[in-house]
């Protein structure tokens, strides 16, 4: 069993909440970039989630964890001194970061999350980071002060204005390439939507442009092929050859069509979750 | 004297048409009756060619003698002397191709039913326990072994070593251990109580088990002899899926049939209680002709699927599930679209899958395995109507551990080379065995191996 040691909300909204979870074994060999699947319980999916720190000394584990499906809202009705059944992991690769110097980082909502270690460990190795950070509205900014301290520029956007500059991250972007800066490479972080119209803004000016791609994993040990994806005609799996890939090799409508296989289920699965009982179920 | 009568004792099995809408166990097992009966029908050939057939060589004719005398806990240790799992054996060995297969009695008849015996004994050890209490612990010798992956090769290499006095420690990744026991064979032809009862057995005798640790990530076999292992048994198992790199794989409702059968097996999507989510359409197509290929067919069926059919590129004789199998999945009203092979999945607008286009083969001459070579029938394509393809065509060894592992050998299919006598690696006190050396076989080889690793270990250690 996995205990859960701290949470707190990441924003007034309430949606973004960060978790510690003892897990000793990942704390001590998790790096930026990679992943774990927790599971709440016996009953539970089997759910991939980035890791964004780690304590090795305590043990310890962070994820940020958005409300979306049935098991998230679960685990955030969930409590410090609960347990979470399963933590597995580190899982994937971590992020490439050899011979970088200057990186641009784009991340968009729960993608900051992610992004974060990438971006503390960049700062690091002594790589200058600048972080384009989109968000929907001032309500839902998340770790601003960790991401200002890990970046040389930070700018942030919302959808509406009422923080940072108003449009999307991608815009900023290309105003930051059209004006002339350069990076040896560009990460995005976000919907899969997103990271698709940065992997076009960044083609015309050929800067390399790393994605991660959390589709589907199921087991998250190349087992079971659910999180395969096409990258330059090649059929890859997210959980061992990733997550991250070459944003202009991915076949991006593929990958977005099949992250929508289970919408509807998790949907109607969802609308179940016990507002009375939570994490805790009537069986079992 | 013998039983002559020539033909086996039948299995007890739910009915056809009932068994296809539930995930119970479809054979239901030898009364003790049946199995006196059917025990003694065994010769007990001076010669038994039936442990030839055997990979863990189960002393077959004693523990038939005895079973044939209602002496069933007696039999079971003998069984058990060299078998650690005869409840899963009796279940899904081939044993048409092994003890059977070799069995005098099947020339003129049918061979005597060693598996449905095996399975007797074993149920009636986890039913009744055994009549002397439980077995005695063997005296520690103080030596740590690292044991990853759980499936069979893991859980027999670790039984081995356990009750030679070894610490043993078996690492799965998963969640529940058993590889391949719990996650790939249906609950309906191995029930995963059974499984959970074997591997209490080795529990018993000391073996640990930690799920949820996946070597090669969070700890690498380095760490692991860093940590006082003296010797690690790599037996991680065929986990890549294959695909077929036709047009259309990636199109909604094509799944794989690991992905399938672990979300139905190891994370029970078929239980409403479970919050795992499976789709299966009305009309599924599974594609492969082996015992994978079965399982995901007689599982979607279960599933609710109205039309289930297996498309293979070869002919009824050519196909690699086995014999049993098929014939259940035929009772079942799977439907058998043999000599057909796949060249595209086509889907509507929105990407979901319709059909499956498919061209008609014809049998030509042997190829290099000795079955006929399938050619295609030029202009016979046509299009099968389903809503659902799964793939099942085989996997490849999971590569974890040889990215992860400095000094590993491997074999040109992505397999860790091991010497068969021993089970020993390119590299000194690591040792491999199963699925992860010899790409996707069966239980019954997996766990021969398992078996020959753990004398191997045995040896090293010894040795040092």
């Amino acid at each position: 069993m996995f205990k859960i040691v701290s949470k707190r909300p990441l924003n007034e909204s309430g949606l973004e909440i960060e978790f510690v979870i003892e897990a000793p074994l990942v704390a001590k060999k998790a790096r930026p970039g990679q992943f774990i699947i927790f599971r709440l319980d016996e009953y539970g999916e089997r759910i991939p989630v980035t890791i964004s720190a780690t304590d090795p000394e305590k043990g310890t584990v962070t994820i940020m964890v958005k409300r979306a499906g049935k098991s998230t809202r679960m685990l955030h009705l969930m409590e410090v001194g609960d347990c979470l059944a399963d933590v597995v992991g580190p899982l994937g690769h971590p992020t490439p970061m050899e011979g970088l110097k200057r990186v641009c980082i784009v991340v968009g909502g729960v993608g900051t999350a992610i992004a974060y270690p990438v971006a503390k460990g960049m700062r690091d190795r002594g790589i200058a980071v600048d972080m384009v950070a989109g968000f929907r509205s001032k309500k839902y900014v998340i770790l601003e002060d960790e991401l200002r301290a890990c970046s040389v520029n930070f700018y942030p956007t919302t959808d509406d204005g009422t923080y940072g500059e108003k449009g999307f991250n991608v815009d900023k972007l290309r105003k930051l390439l059209d004006g002339g800066e350069t990076y040896d490479e560009v990460i995005c972080f976000g919907p899969l939507r997103m990271m698709k119209m940065v992997c076009d803004a960044t083609r015309p000016y050929k800067i390399k442009t790393i994605a991660s791609l959390a589709p589907i994993m199921l087991d998250g040990t190349g087992m079971c092929g659910a999180c395969r994806l096409t990258v330059d005609g090649e059929t890859k799996f997210a959980c061992v050859d990733g997550p991250e890939f070459d944003g202009h090799l991915v076949d991006w409508d593929g990958v977005i069509a099949r992250s929508t296989y289970y919408e509807a289920e998790e949907k109607e699965a969802a609308a179940h979750v016990c507002r009375i009982t939570g994490g805790v179920r009537e069986h079992g | 004297m013998a039983n002559m009568r020539m033909d086996k004792n039948p299995m007890p099995e739910q009915e056809p048409l009932v068994r296809n809408r539930n995930f119970d166990e479809v054979a239901l097992g030898y009364t003790p009756e049946m199995a006196i009966d059917e025990a003694k029908r065994c010769l007990h050939c001076k010669e038994p060619k039936c442990m030839e057939g055997c990979p863990v060589a189960v002393h077959i004719p004693d523990f038939i003698a005895l079973v044939a005398e209602g002496k069933f806990d007696e039999a079971c240790d003998v069984i058990t002397q060299t078998n650690a799992l005869p409840g899963i054996c009796g279940r899904v060995c081939p044993q048409e191709n092994q003890c059977e297969g070799k069995c005098i009695r099947g020339i003129k008849g049918e061979s005597v039913g060693i598996g449905r015996l095996e399975r007797f004994v074993a149920d009636w050890h986890m039913e009744h326990g055994h009549k002397d209490g439980p077995p005695a612990i063997p005296e520690a010798n103080g030596h740590k072994i690292a044991i990853i992956g759980s499936g069979p090769a893991g859980l027999t290499c670790a039984s081995d070593l356990s009750r030679r006095g070894y610490d043993v420690t078996v690492f799965e990744a998963f969640h529940k251990p058993g590889g391949v026991l719990v996650y790939g064979i249906p609950e309906f032809r191995l029930p995963k109580a059974i499984v959970a009862k074997e591997i209490e057995k080795l529990t018993y005798f000391g073996v640990k088990i930690v799920t949820d640790a996946v070597i090669g990530r969070a700890e690498s076999i380095d760490e692991l002899f860093e940590q006082g292992f003296e010797a690690v048994f790599v037996g991680s198992g065929a986990g890549l899926p294959q695909f077929l790199h036709i047009p259309g794989e990636n199109l909604l409702g094509v799944f794989s049939a690991n992905e399938i059968l672990t979300r139905v097996n190891l994370m029970k999507a078929y239980l409403p209680e479970y919050d795992t989510p499976i789709k299966i359409g009305k009309k599924v197509a599974v594609v492969g002709g082996g015992n994978v290929a079965m399982d995901a067919a007689r599982s979607a069926k279960r599933l609710g699927a109205d039309e289930v059919y297996i498309i293979y590129r070869r002919g009824m004789d050519e196909l690699p599930a086995r014999k049993e199998e098929v014939e259940h999945a035929q009772a079942e009203e799977i439907t058998f679209k043999l000599l057909n092979n796949p060249v595209e999945i086509v889907g509507d607008e929105g990407d979901h899958v319709t059909g499956i286009k498919v061209v008609k083969m014809e049998l030509g001459e042997p190829d290099a395995t000795g079955r006929r070579r399938p050619v295609e029938v030029p202009g016979s394509e046509y299009i099968i109507d389903v809503d659902t393809v799964i793939i099942a065509i085989g996997t490849s060894p999971n590569p974890l551990i040889l990215s992860t592992t400095p000094g590993l050998e491997a074999t040109k299919k992505g397999g860790i080379v091991a010497d068969e006598a021993t089970g020993a690696t390119s590299r000194a006190g690591v040792f491999a065995g199963g699925d992860a050396v010899t790409g996707a076989a069966t239980v019954i080889k997996a766990m021969g191996a398992g078996k020959t690793a753990a004398a191997g270990i045995d040896q090293y250690i010894k040795s040092l």
